[in-house]
């Protein structure tokens, strides 16, 4: 090599860039996180918020009524200009909910103020404008002004009734269904016993006669629901639309009405933070592509505790023995080898010896021996949030050990050896000792694994999750948490939304709105953890730890 | 692993009496290693090995009840081997083989039958680097009681306030004692570190270089606070500050590449040290 030395300037140079190269490859991380945030903030946030109603005239005659939903530009080579989505809702009447506009096309574009949207239960949405209130073949209000105002009231009381309805069918009639279940398997199990004949009988004889209560007591509110039900139904409103489709709706099965032309700013921000609302706290609607998505964070965050509750104690007891009991040599090396593999093994195969082990191994061995009565209808050997929960606790449980050794690893020989030299066992030394000085850091490997499980969707589509879940894993009928019970989880509610759902227009602001929920819940959850790790650490602040 | 203390030389009485050397040894030489009435402990030809590497080579020394035994050396001469092999923490470390005895009150530490969790609740000890535990001031004094099974509020009130007064710290954290133990400047986490050495009332305290971290004025603080526990204890300290070990030992043994060198009254090997490496080590010739 030629020995010119470099020269002092050409060293501090390269300093100087080395030093801006880096700070730039942090910047460019920082951006890429908040453009990446932004985007589903931007789309996500704007979701909720309510345009105003257009009302088209198009060149060939056709009149459309409609939000503009998104605009684009047409490419040159196609003439040019700027084409626009307009969601026209209407599903019932024309078979879609959105329809494309070249902008060109359009001879007249007003906002009339009458014009109102109806959100409803089934069908989507309703474009159009109010004729009439009736009930059954009696008019209570003609014409588009009266209606509005004579709808109102009256739409608040059926909305009442429908919470009665739901409160009917989820609990008195709910409870009456659990209880005749409940015989039915005290039936067949009375059979798979097979006690003497006459005992039998009688045990038999009881069962039908209280399976007969039931069934009385199940006959009576199921008289009132659909009573019930009827009233709900017994005015309707006719509508119509732009093309002048008329079309008569149950005031029971809307949702909300609006006249978004007429709304300030204010009403506006209201409609919005209700919307926000019902989307965080409502049940979802029509195949998951309106409504609010409640039972999938509830059964993210239910399913990450349950699982959190299971890797801490797993793997802070393993780390603890790799790093304060067994002899460290070969073997140990492997171990922890092995251990750091495991947390690049495929998820997937997680889902898969989830499925194996847990579901059919353990929970088919529980079914055999505590619910036979069921069978063939599994209740533990199928997926469920506790299998799930473990299946995504095994997945995570390097992240807890490696992060715990790391902990146990930094408190100081010194400490350890005060306490054994005021008489503690060794077991006494590492548990009262060595485990709190360690706790921030395991704390900070809980960390992480929750943060993984929670954006874990793979492993879980075969070990519990669903699509829909007809209730929550957690309730007010005994034992409260039901640990059998499948449920939702916000990583698969994107997806499924985003692309398995059958109006992939209406819910594609959905998938922005359920992600940005997804790192809200994530966020919150790790903020506790964290303030937990952080009061720990101010405990001991001062500490060399 | 360990070495055992069952081997014909665990007889009473050190030097001179037993089998003759025939080299030069401390052990064998009254003038060199004078003879102690009543020691609470006996070092007898102690032998220690961190696998192939001999770290002390036969040390004998007998340490007397309620005074203060200082250990000198260059760093590396195995002083502090030598104390931690008097609560027996070398346990701990791998490949270490140790052969002779040490007697405590005349029972072997090595003997197999110790039981080593009261022999160390017998033999407190304080380290060179202050090791308090990540909790509250209460609980780092409570520790030593509360691993005992001993968790009555009114005994660990009572032991808390003895054991820092003990320490000359109770003035200084009785308005705090639930704040953590880190929170304390350098020297008073050290005199806490004594406080919950003496909480579980040992007869012997082992000091490791207590003040190498200190500044002068906790140093100070903290000798003067063993001239106050040699009433009631019995302390072994180890030091590089040969004028700590003059000023506060009364009696220190010289080690020098794991041989006991001189031992004998602090005042004597100060003044008149009989041996010439003594000599050139604390007029600081060498070291």
């Amino acid at each position: 090599m030629a020995a010119k030395p470099t020269s002092q300037k050409q060293r501090d140079f390269l300093g100087v860039s080395m030093t801006a190269l880096c700070g730039g490859a942090l910047a460019l991380n920082l951006l890429l996180i908040l453009a990446l945030l932004g985007l589903i903030g931007f789309y996500g946030g704007r979701f909720f918020w309510q345009k105003d109603i257009e009302a088209l005239e198009l060149a060939d005659g056709r009149r459309l009524v409609g939000e503009v939903h998104a605009v684009e530009a047409i490419p040159a080579t196609q003439g040019g200009g700027e084409r626009f989505q307009l969601r026209v809702g209407n599903r019932d009447l024309t078979g879609a909910d959105f329809v494309w506009i070249d902008e060109s096309a359009v001879t007249a574009r007003t906002w009339p103020a009458d014009v109102v949207l109806l959100e409803r239960l089934e069908w989507g949405n309703f474009y159009g404008r109010l004729v009439e209130l009736r009930r059954g073949d009696q008019v209570l209000a003609n014409g588009s002004a009266p209606v509005w105002k004579a709808f109102g009231p009256l739409h608040r009381e059926k909305v009442a009734l429908r919470e009665r309805i739901r409160d009917l069918e989820k609990g008195a009639i709910g409870d009456v269904n659990l209880a005749i279940e409940k015989l039915r398997l005290a039936a067949r199990r009375l059979e798979l016993e097979g006690p003497p004949a006459e005992a039998r009988a009688r045990r038999q004889a009881e069962i039908d006669r209280r399976t007969a209560e039931r069934q009385a007591e199940y006959d009576a509110l199921a008289a009132s629901l659909f009573a019930l039900r009827d009233e709900l139904v017994l005015e309707t409103i006719l509508v119509e639309s732009a093309d002048g489709r008329r079309k008569e709706i149950p005031v029971g099965a809307i949702v909300r009405a609006l006249r978004p032309n007429e709304m300030g700013t204010l009403a506006k921000a209201g409609l919005y933070l209700g919307r926000i609302w019902e989307f965080v706290a409502d049940d979802p609607r029509e195949s998951n592509t309106e409504g609010g998505i409640f039972p999938a964070i509830f059964g993210t965050v239910m399913m990450v505790f349950l699982m959190a509750f299971a890797v801490v104690p797993f793997g802070v007891l393993a780390a603890l023995y790799l790093r304060e009991y067994a002899k460290q040599g070969l073997l140990v090396r492997i171990v922890r080898i092995a251990v750091n593999n495991l947390a690049g093994v495929p998820s997937i195969v997680f889902g898969i010896f989830g499925l194996g082990f847990f579901v059919y191994t353990i929970g088919g061995t529980i079914d055999q021996l505590f619910y036979p009565e069921a069978l063939p209808t599994p209740t533990y050997g199928t997926g469920g949030i506790l299998w799930a929960a473990l299946t995504l606790a095994l997945l995570t449980v390097p992240v807890v050990i490696v992060a715990t050794e790391e902990g146990l690893a930094a408190v100081p020989r010194v400490v350890r050896e005060g306490s054994l030299a005021l008489g503690a066992t060794k077991w006494e030394t590492t548990w009262k000792v060595v485990v709190p000085a360690a706790a921030p850091g395991i704390l900070t490997g809980v960390i992480l694994a929750m943060a993984r499980a929670a954006g874990e969707v793979a492993p879980l589509m075969i070990v519990g999750m669903v699509k829909l879940a007809p209730t929550l894993p957690m309730d007010l009928d005994a034992p409260f948490i039901h640990f059998e019970r499948k449920f939702m989880h916000l990583g698969f509610h994107i997806y499924d939304v985003g692309f398995q759902s059958p109006n992939v227009d209406a819910t594609k602001p959905l998938v922005f709105a359920t992600a940005l929920l997804l790192i809200v819940v994530v966020t919150a959850m790790n903020l506790v953890a964290i303030s937990i790790r952080n009061r720990l650490r101010r405990r001991y602040a001062g500490s060399a730890v | 692993m360990l070495g055992t203390g069952t081997d014909p030389l665990s007889q009473p009485r050190l030097a001179g009496a037993t089998a003759p050397e025939p080299e030069r040894s401390a052990a064998d030489d009254p003038a060199l290693n004078p003879h102690i009435e009543k020691p609470i402990l006996e070092i007898d030809r102690l032998s220690l090995w961190y696998g192939a590497k001999q770290a002390l080579n036969r040390i004998t020394l007998a340490i007397p009840e309620r005074q203060i035994t200082a250990f000198i050396g260059p760093s590396g001469c195995g002083k502090s081997t030598l104390l931690r092999c008097i609560n027996r923490l070398n346990d701990l470390i791998d490949e270490v083989r140790i052969e002779g005895a040490i007697r405590f009150e005349g029972l072997d530490v090595f003997d197999p039958r110790t039981e080593i969790n009261s022999l160390r609740k017998r033999v407190g000890m304080v380290f060179q680097k202050s090791n308090p535990f990540p909790k509250s001031i209460y609980e780092n004094v409570a520790y030593g009681l509360r691993i005992q099974g001993i968790n009555r509020k009114s005994l660990l009130d009572d032991t808390v306030e003895r054991a820092l007064r003990g320490a000359a710290l109770w003035d200084e954290v009785k308005d705090r004692l639930r704040e953590s133990a880190l929170s304390l400047s350098g020297g008073q986490q050290q005199r806490l570190c004594i406080a919950r050495a003496i909480s579980v009332e040992p007869d012997v305290i082992l000091l490791d270089e207590p003040c190498s971290a200190l500044d002068p004025i906790a140093t100070a603080k903290i000798e003067e606070l063993m001239e106050d526990l040699k009433k009631q204890y019995t302390l072994v300290i180890v030091t590089h500050n040969m004028q700590q070990a003059s000023r506060v030992s009364d009696y220190t043994a010289f080690l020098y590449l794991g041989e006991l060198i001189e031992y004998g009254s602090t005042g004597k090997l100060f003044v008149t040290p009989r041996k010439k490496q003594t000599e050139d080590y604390i007029t600081g010739r060498f070291g």
